[in-house]
């Protein structure tokens, strides 16, 4: 069951935008015609305080209600959360790690994870400052989907965009994507840099 | 039409679809998002001819839909938790009346100790007062219910309540085939009250009765449940001819044809069980499910036949009644009482206020029940050590102190709140 199910967990701070992520990730799935169910950890959404959200896809029927125990994914909002949550926990051996931070892996001390994971699996993405920069608010939700798709490729970053801007209309949707096409091509660079070079 | 979307906001489109005419509502978490929703849709003219008024509390809320409902306005309401405690007397009235309000019920715990997560303790505070009760698996069925709820409630001149998981399913997204309103008109006539209060023909409702009719009132309330007995499976039956689809009915079965043990469960839980059911089953252990959609009425027949072939039956609820154990094990008991070589029964508890219910609890449950069957009911990932410790310092102290706080100060001193 859970092999043919790809399973993203996203931890954030209350105000950045975890749930509306994870919801639009679903319908990024659902575009492309696919199976996905996305839904907030519940309840303790205060602004600053630890959030987490969960998006599921698959190509079948998703029946299970349990929170994400086993991610194939971590998308990692805010770099602090580390220090005060174990966000980490049941990230599968093979999964992925995108983190929202100016600094990079290493400044992070997050270097143990990051080896047991399989090489090209852990990025980092300014998802803030590219948010501040083209939306002009510092909402890194949107700009990291889009850098979601550039790391994992489970979704296309074209059925990203028609989420992003099915979510926000109008000129809020045009910035947000924006943002998102920014932290795809910021992965793709990091992922491919003798090509994008 | 297939739509990515919230499960609060399908449920608003679905009640839309269903015309109602007056919406009277209060918000508390975790029904809000319904209730704006369908306030969203008055407001962009996509529900028209519908009065939304907006109350003072939940008393109110419910008395408003009792008095539109006796004009002869079809009328909907929601609520959570504490909101069906505080609208408890007017929840009575509406079914003593006999008015076919439909009323959402975001399932939510009960405190104190307050706390806004799911669990089934509000649905079974008013499990008895005379509403039908549905419960939705996922959010197609919760869409679905509503629709046949009006059709249901009308027919029967009954109020029906449909019970949703709060959050579980009122706040997650996901594919949701949100119908047409030609279909929900094919499906669902219009209003013809059996009775209405109208100028024109000055009538009463709501008299006092005394001993002589008291009984024979209650009687025929009863005999209307039995009726539903009979009309929830056509109405389900000529739901799947428009629609496409199957939604509701008594109960399902699951993978239960060869099974020695049967799982009876309601609601949101009933997915994960199942997912759970097929890794159990690859290892060769013959197990299925029973969800259970209508618990009031309670299908008494439909369920021992369901059973009847079990070696074991595990029923696992959110619910408990303290001091007695599982409501909806003990519902289970009475259609099990007088089969011969009955199946074992094991009650057990789980999900309240919010505890996640996972595959890997579950699976421990279920083999526990096949090989080492325990007496009474099961609390599920109970923190025995927690219990335990609070248990002996009571016993110590007098002034031992609130129980909650006590249970939080030991977890934080211990470091094992969980990391959410």
């Amino acid at each position: 069951m859970t092999s043919s199910m790809f399973q993203v967990r996203i931890h954030g701070r209350g105000g950045q935008g975890a749930v509306t992520g994870a919801e639009m990730l679903s319908v990024a799935a659902f575009v492309e015609g696919r199976h996905a169910q996305a839904f907030p950890s519940f309840g303790s959404e205060r602004t600053g305080a630890p959030v987490v959200a969960f998006c599921r896809i698959a190509e079948k029927e998703i029946r299970l209600r349990e929170p994400i125990l086993e991610p194939d994914c971590l998308i990692v909002q805010d770099a602090t959360l580390f220090k005060v949550v174990d966000v980490f926990a049941g990230l599968r051996p093979g999964g992925y790690l995108l983190v929202n931070t100016n600094k990079t892996l290493a400044e992070l001390h997050i270097q143990e994870v990051v080896a047991r994971l399989p090489h090209g699996h852990s990025v980092i993405v300014p998802a803030t400052e590219l948010a501040l920069k083209h939306v002009g608010r510092p909402l890194p939700n949107a700009a990291l989907l889009g850098a979601f798709a550039a790391l994992t490729n489970v979704v296309h970053f074209d059925s990203v965009k028609r989420a992003i801007e099915q979510t926000f209309s109008g000129k809020i949707g045009a910035t947000n994507a924006a943002a998102a096409i920014s932290a795809f091509e910021y992965v793709m660079a990091q992922q491919q840099p003798a090509r994008v070079a | 039409m297939l739509k990515q979307i919230e499960g609060s906001h399908a449920m608003a489109e679905a009640i839309a679809l269903c015309r109602p005419e007056v919406i009277c509502a209060y918000p508390i978490t975790p029904q809000t998002h319904i209730v704006e929703g369908l306030a969203g849709l008055i407001r962009e003219g996509r529900l028209t001819n519908c009065e939304y008024i907006n109350v003072e509390s939940e008393f109110a809320a419910l008395s408003v839909a009792i008095g539109a409902s006796a004009a002869g306005a079809r009328a909907y309401t929601a609520t959570a938790s504490q909101g069906l405690l505080f609208m408890a007397e007017a929840v009575y009235n509406a079914s003593g009346l006999g008015l076919p309000i439909v009323m959402t019920l975001g399932n939510r715990a009960i405190g104190a100790p307050i706390n806004i997560w799911n669990d089934h303790s509000d649905a079974m505070a008013m499990r008895d007062a005379g509403w039908l009760q549905l419960f939705a698996e996922d959010n197609q069925e919760a869409v679905d219910l509503h629709i046949q709820a009006f059709r249901l409630a009308e027919e029967l001149s009954m109020p029906v309540m449909v019970c949703v998981d709060g959050f579980i399913l009122t706040h997650a997204m996901e594919r949701i085939d949100i119908p047409n309103q030609a279909q929900v008109d094919a499906y669902l006539p219009p209003y013809d009250p059996v009775q209405v209060l109208d100028p024109a023909e000055p009538m009463s409702i709501g008299a006092m009765v005394g001993p002589e009719a008291f009984t024979e009132v209650r009687f025929l309330a009863h005999y209307k449940q039995s009726q539903a007995l009979r009309l929830i499976p056509q109405y389900m039956a000529e739901f799947a001819n428009i629609f496409g689809r199957e939604s509701g009915g008594l109960l399902r079965s699951y993978r239960t044809e060869d099974a020695d043990l049967i799982v009876v469960a309601m609601g949101s839980i009933c997915g994960t069980i199942k997912d759970t059911i097929d890794e159990m089953r690859d290892e060769g252990i013959r197990i299925g499910l029973v969800t259970i959609v209508s618990y009031r009425p309670f299908p008494l027949d439909a369920l021992r036949n369901a059973l009847h072939g079990a070696q074991d039956v595990v029923v696992i609820e959110k619910s408990v009644a303290v001091g007695m154990g599982g409501q909806l094990a003990d519902n289970v008991d009475v259609s099990l009482r007088n089969l011969p070589s009955a199946p074992r029964l094991h009650s057990a508890v789980a999900g309240l206020g919010g505890r996640p219910i996972t595959r890997p609890s579950l699976h421990r449950l279920f083999r526990q029940a096949l090989v080492q069957p325990w007496e009474g009911t099961h609390f599920l990932d109970l923190n025995e050590r927690v219990v335990g410790r609070e248990i002996h310092q009571t016993r110590k102290r007098r002034r031992s102190g609130p129980t909650a706080e006590n249970i939080l100060r030991q977890l934080a001193e211990s470091g094992s709140v969980a990391a959410e």
